[in-house]
């Protein structure tokens, strides 16, 4: 088993984290946390990966032919799903931000704070 | 009865597609009226499952999935009393919620009504579901509704601050928590929380365990705004408009730690059940939270913005109830969240109307203005002493059952900071009522910070519609501690929360339920010392509120000493919670770390 993906998986987290805490714009901003998102599809797929395993299409195959786990891409593909509305979302509000106060800067969106 | 969990769900979210797609052609009043005929009879439901979840559990797997000797493949809503009567507050809230926006929110686009319902219907689901992945989805669902709603009246630049650090923190939140399910499935092959915990009673668990708890608690504890994860809390909420901050404060934040109380009794109670270390970390995180919000409360001019914090600080009473990790201590922040998510319901409600009628939520601002609004004042004032807990009233009976799991357990030095905590946020809601209301106190006081403009709003409301609502939550808020036999529901309902192997056996080998005890139907007794915090809370409260509106006649001697040892604390305070959306995620990173770490410290080894 190769440690690999699963030390890519902390990377590309990690780094997104540090690239939402820093950013200086929304719209950067919202990248970084698709970035952050698309480790857990890294860990996920290597999760579920197996060895010379087919793809998880069981009609027509024999009975015990090994095949990688169908479970985790159900998973990922949900996650996609699911975290697309959020971005848009996000997307939609740094348009806002940007028409009320001209910029996207989450440093200079600050109404209120304390 | 294993058809009504889905129906929680089902009805509020067909209900919404169907009213956001006829909105061109459905006539106003027959939309809103679907809309809360909707939610009402989700909560009606809600308390029939409630009774009948008393006597099973009530088990629902999806497109008839039901496991084979014991191995789960399907999805289920696994449904006790704990879960059901959690829906049926959040149905209650919500609908309030919805009548009251009736008028509140008339110019509103009309998408409101279906985002409150799918907001309700992923909380539901939330609540119900025994899969770990479904948790993940619904957690996500209500919060894309919930960042939505916050961010409804984008007039203003607040609105937009707040929706997108509410987003980014929570979406960071349910990323962490993806991980770690990925890491649980990795280690046990299933996604099912009953076999997970059934897999990881077997064997040692090791550092691959740790890490996922970590992030899957952590995920729950950034919706549950515990410190340091709460930072978004207090910037959603006061932009937020009234009826969405009542379903957000009331049942979405709290519902946050029942999912990690779920997670941790029905998974992490089987590897790490032998020591007390998981839940000593909880305790720390619920009394720091307790004392720190309600010290953030206490500084507050805002009125949405003081009650976002004193959500967060009864956030942390409950979540030091969960941590003792006994039945009294759960069954007491069962009782709270009852009584706290009316309450915090009731007091936003209020909020509304003063916004209503004045344009500001601004304490200063509205000095003595509430003056002759007698139904207002008397709602405020009665919710903020049902939260402070006075003996008997509002959310007393659920701190006294924690402090009862705290000297069950010997940690009888965690009552003190709790009574504090919570004296803390009441007195800082009582001196804006003080202020409000009966126009005491200083007309400006340099403690509180700078004001925040504030949003119009229509003003044609119905006001006593909005005024009935309000009393109707906090009247049924009060009632929590003295309802003949909920204390000894919500203890059975904890108990058998808290029964892994129980749980197991009846969602995977659909084990018949042993007999269910006679519970008496009588007011829950607390012990003395309880009855003395409580009332001891309530005088600090008091004090605490004459001391803010009086600050300036405080004898010189007592303010310069307060001066030197606050001034400091006090900035740093207001520094840490500076709005930008980096720092959060920042803190969201150390918190996490901080947690693994002790994590690690405590059960490695």
């Amino acid at each position: 088993m190769s440690y690999l993906p699963y030390a890519v998986a902390a990377w590309i987290c990690l780094v997104g984290i540090a690239g939402i805490a820093t950013s200086k714009n929304l719209i950067h901003l919202a990248i970084c946390l698709t970035v952050t998102q698309s480790s857990s599809y890294v860990l996920l797929l290597s999760v579920g990966y197996v060895r010379h395993g087919k793809a998880p299409i069981f009609l027509g195959t024999k009975l015990g032919t090994t095949a990688v786990d169908p479970v985790v891409q159900a998973l990922t593909l949900t996650d996609i799903v699911v975290s697309v509305a959020v971005i848009a979302l996000i997307l939609a509000l740094a348009l806002d931000a940007h028409r009320l106060s001209g910029t996207v800067d989450p440093d200079h969106i600050v109404d209120i704070s304390g | 009865m294993s058809w009504i969990p889905p129906l929680l769900v089902a009805i509020p979210l067909l209900t919404s597609a169907v009213t956001a797609g006829l909105d061109h052609v459905t006539p106003r009043p027959v939309q809103h009226a679907v809309v809360i005929a909707a939610s009402a009879a989700t909560t009606s439901l809600a308390f029939v499952l409630l009774r009948h979840a008393e006597s099973h559990e009530v088990v629902h797997w999806f497109g008839g999935w039901a496991p084979r000797r014991g191995l789960a493949l399907g999805i289920d809503f696994a449904v006790g009393p704990l879960a059901a009567g959690m829906c049926a507050v959040i149905g209650l809230v919500v609908t309030l919620a919805l009548i009251y926006s009736l008028t509140f929110m008339r110019a509103s686009p009309r998408l409101f009504d279906a985002l409150m319902l799918v907001a309700l219907g992923a909380m539901c689901g939330f609540a119900m579901s025994g899969d770990l992945f479904n948790l993940f989805v619904w957690l996500e669902l209500m919060g894309a509704a919930a960042y939505a709603l916050t961010g409804f009246q984008v007039e203003r630049l607040g609105p937009v601050q707040g929706a997108v650090n509410f987003a980014i923190t929570n979406s960071l939140g349910g990323y962490l928590f993806a991980i770690g399910i990925a890491l649980i499935y990795a280690r046990t092959g299933s996604l099912n929380l009953a076999q997970i915990g059934n897999t990881l009673s077997h064997g040692p668990a090791g550092g691959l365990v740790i890490v996922a708890m970590t992030l899957l608690l952590c995920g729950f504890l950034i919706k549950g705004a515990v410190v340091p994860f709460h930072l978004w809390a207090a910037d959603a909420y006061a932009v937020a408009p009234a009826p969405v901050c009542a379903v957000l404060g009331g049942v979405m934040t709290d519902i946050g730690l029942i999912g990690g109380a779920r997670l941790y009794w029905t998974v992490f109670d089987a590897p790490f059940g032998q020591g007390h270390a998981v839940g000593d970390v909880l305790l720390w995180l619920g009394m720091v939270t307790a004392v720190l919000a309600g010290t953030m409360a206490f500084l507050q001019r805002h009125l949405k913005r003081m009650l976002a914090y004193s959500v967060v600080c009864h956030i942390g009473i409950m979540l030091a109830g969960i941590g003792l990790l006994n039945s009294a201590g759960l069954a007491g922040a069962e009782l709270m969240f009852l009584g706290h998510a009316l309450l915090t319901a009731g007091l936003f409600f209020v909020a509304g109307i003063l916004h209503a009628d004045h344009g500001v939520v601004d304490e200063l601002h509205l000095r003595g203005r509430g003056r002759g609004c007698w139904a207002t004042a008397a709602v405020w004032f009665a919710a903020t002493f049902g939260l402070v807990g006075t003996p008997y009233v509002g959310i007393y009976l659920g701190h006294g059952s924690i402090d009862d799991g705290a000297s069950e357990l010997g940690r009888g030095w965690v009552l003190p900071l709790l009574w504090l905590g919570s004296a803390l946020a009441g007195g800082a809601l009582l001196r804006a009522g003080a202020r409000i209301f009966l126009g005491w106190g200083d007309s400006d006081d340099s403690l509180l910070g700078k004001a925040m403009e504030e949003d119009p709003l229509e003003r044609d409301v119905q006001r006593p519609l909005l005024v009935a609502v309000a009393v109707t939550a906090v009247v049924l808020g009060l009632a929590v501690s003295v309802v003949p036999g909920l204390g000894q529901r919500a203890e059975y309902a904890a108990v058998r929360f808290e029964d892994r192997s129980g749980y197991a056996a009846r969602v995977l080998r659909d084990h018949p339920f042993a007999a269910t005890p006679r519970l008496p139907v009588a007011i829950r007794h607390t012990s003395l010392e309880s009855l003395l915090y409580g009332a001891s809370a309530t005088i600090l409260a008091l004090g605490l509120a004459l001391a803010g509106l009086y600050r300036r006649r405080l004898p010189r001697a007592v303010s310069v000493v307060a001066r030197r040892a606050l001034a400091a604390p006090i900035h740093l305070l207001r520094e840490v919670h500076s709005g930008v959306v980096g720092d959060y995620v920042t803190w969201v990173a150390v918190g996490t770390a901080f947690v693994g770490g002790t994590f690690a410290l405590l059960l490695h080894g």
